[in-house]
């Protein structure tokens, strides 16, 4: 049995700037993450970061996580668990981490749940068929182990995360035919990310939708469709891409499913990409010794998670009477409002504010 | 039309375009930056002080008197939306910051291509320079490039050829 101060199940950004401001404040933390390294999503983004540039921004991804995870790794009173996975919550307070050979039991005074989100799925014909990816798969296979899955591509989704992975996959020097998306404008995008993979020649065609893939066992090509206002095919407006890759790039889920477990209450909230945990303005659950930070709190970006993680920290270790500098709290609650005045954080802040109106 | 695609049109430009008396004294940085990200580097990376913003989330303002046309700016934003402009008696030159490997070489003749990235000129490789970003420990390769003169708000990336 491991018995930390703190368990903190996930290690991308919130996880790991949740873990090292409980430890900093002398909580001592036990972070759990499923894969063999630490980062989470930032160890595949290889573009810089918008933010405050006496915060880190103009810093790439990678590049955070390697900063925040040597911190880590020299830090005493964080343990770490790596490419074991938090399977279970059970009611007397005990956590399971297992892998395919092993498990721990952990009883944590407090945990922090930081376990992200997990990618949509749209259907299509054949949307099974070997040459379908989302778009973490992509990224993991090219920026982390240097292998492209394929030739051509087609990017359903103009959020941030299709164009980004769209200007990756040019700088790995594959052929990107066309970005589509079902919306009449970019679903999401920055302007300035949508700028850039537009200029280099990738189409984004808007009001378009993909209805198959087809091929000998495997994408050869994808028909897709125009679309009108109510997103009803149009026909005669059918295009057909001869790719070998067509990658979904249609949004993000909360991935909560342990919170499910211990019912702790959740809400669906459409603007923070479906059902989230309850939480205050530190991360507390329905559930005072639990708390979430990051993409599972509601989906937003690595910014805000990171911050969302260091207050949490902070709020376990004054829950188990470490000193903490409340003033510490109080900057990072105002500098995540700051980052949230802009328009591009509406929705997620009209979706806080209707989960903040339900009830405990 | 920029709320659709993300690409500004002349009526966003013309917020941001330094004048062409400017453009023909030196190089200047004239961003296109026109949505309210929460983000500032840009701001501190400038040496003259050129570059202002009233919050995190404003857009920059650059200060076209102020600028030197350092190329610091181009290298820092993390959009890659800032450029340099100069204009000559027979070219304009564009620099960019590009993040591609291989780099191209001086001398070199490539497409010039459009924010829609579409071949609208030939276009010479004048330079390739790297200088840091922001946290001054990883450099970014700018580029730059000489077109047509009347090219020079057209033309914002460029194509190799084979």
């Amino acid at each position: 049995m491991i018995e930390p101060d703190v368990l903190v199940v996930g290690g991308g950004p919130a996880g790991m700037n949740a873990a090292l401001a409980a430890a900093n404040a002398g909580a001592t933390v036990l972070l759990v993450d499923r894969f063999q390294n630490l980062g989470g999503q930032l160890v595949k983004q290889t573009h810089k970061f918008f933010g405050w540039a006496a915060r880190g921004a103009g810093a790439r991804g990678f590049e955070l996580a390697q900063k925040w995870e040597g911190e880590i790794q020299n830090h005493p009173r964080i343990q770490t668990l790596l490419g074991f996975e938090v399977i279970g919550a059970y009611k007397d307070g005990i956590w399971l981490a297992a892998d395919l050979e092993d498990f721990y039991k952990i009883k944590p005074k407090r945990v922090v749940i930081a376990t992200g989100a997990s990618e949509r799925m749209i259907t299509f014909e054949n949307n099974d068929y070997p040459g379908v990816y989302g778009a973490g798969a992509v990224q993991t296979l090219m920026n982390v182990y240097g292998v492209l899955p394929g030739e051509r591509y087609l990017i359903v989704g103009s959020g941030n995360v299709g164009v980004i992975v769209t200007y990756q996959l040019l700088q790995a020097q594959a052929k990107v035919e066309a970005i589509i998306d079902v919306l009449p404008r970019l679903g999401g995008a920055y302007w300035v990310h949508a700028a850039k993979i537009q200029r280099a020649g990738v189409p984004i065609l808007l009001k378009r939708t993909i209805t198959g893939v087809y091929g000998e066992g495997r994408v050869e090509r994808a028909e897709t469709i125009g679309v009108d206002e109510k997103f009803q095919p149009i026909p005669g407006t059918e295009r057909t891409f001869s790719v070998d890759v067509v990658l979904l790039a249609v949004g993000l889920m909360p991935l909560s499913e342990l919170l499910f477990e211990l019912g702790v209450r959740e809400y669906y909230i459409p603007e923070l990409g479906g059902f989230v945990p309850w939480h205050d303005e530190t991360g507390r659950t329905s559930h005072p010794e639990i708390f979430v930070a990051g993409d599972v709190a509601g989906i937003e970006e690595a910014t805000t998670a990171a911050l969302q993680g260091r207050i949490s920290g902070l709020q376990t270790a004054l829950d188990l009477g470490y000193e903490v500098n409340k003033d510490e709290i109080d900057e990072l609650k105002m500098l995540l409002t700051q980052f949230r005045r802009s328009s591009l954080s509406e929705k997620v802040c009209q979706g806080l504010e209707r989960l903040h109106t339900k009830g405990v | 039309m920029i709320e659709v695609d993300g690409v500004p049109t002349f009526e966003n430009l013309k917020t941001s375009m330094p004048t062409e008396e400017r453009m023909r004294k030196k190089a200047v940085a004239m961003h296109e930056c026109y949505q309210d990200i929460p983000c500032d580097p840009c701001v501190y990376s400038c040496p003259t002080k050129a570059i202002t913003m009233e919050t995190l989330v404003s857009t920059p303002r650059i200060n076209h008197e102020l600028c030197n046309g350092c190329g610091l700016c181009v290298a820092a934003c993390p959009g890659i939306a800032i450029f340099l402009m100069e204009l000559k008696e027979d070219r304009g030159l564009i620099t960019l910051a590009y993040e591609f490997v291989p780099l191209p070489n001086s001398g070199e003749i490539v497409d010039g291509l459009d924010r829609y990235g579409r071949a609208v000129c030939e276009a010479r490789v004048e330079r390739v320079y790297s200088l840091p970003g922001i946290d001054k420990k990883t450099k970014t390769s700018l580029v730059r490039l000489s077109v047509p003169p009347e090219k020079i708000m057209e033309v914002r990336f460029f194509r190799r050829r084979e």
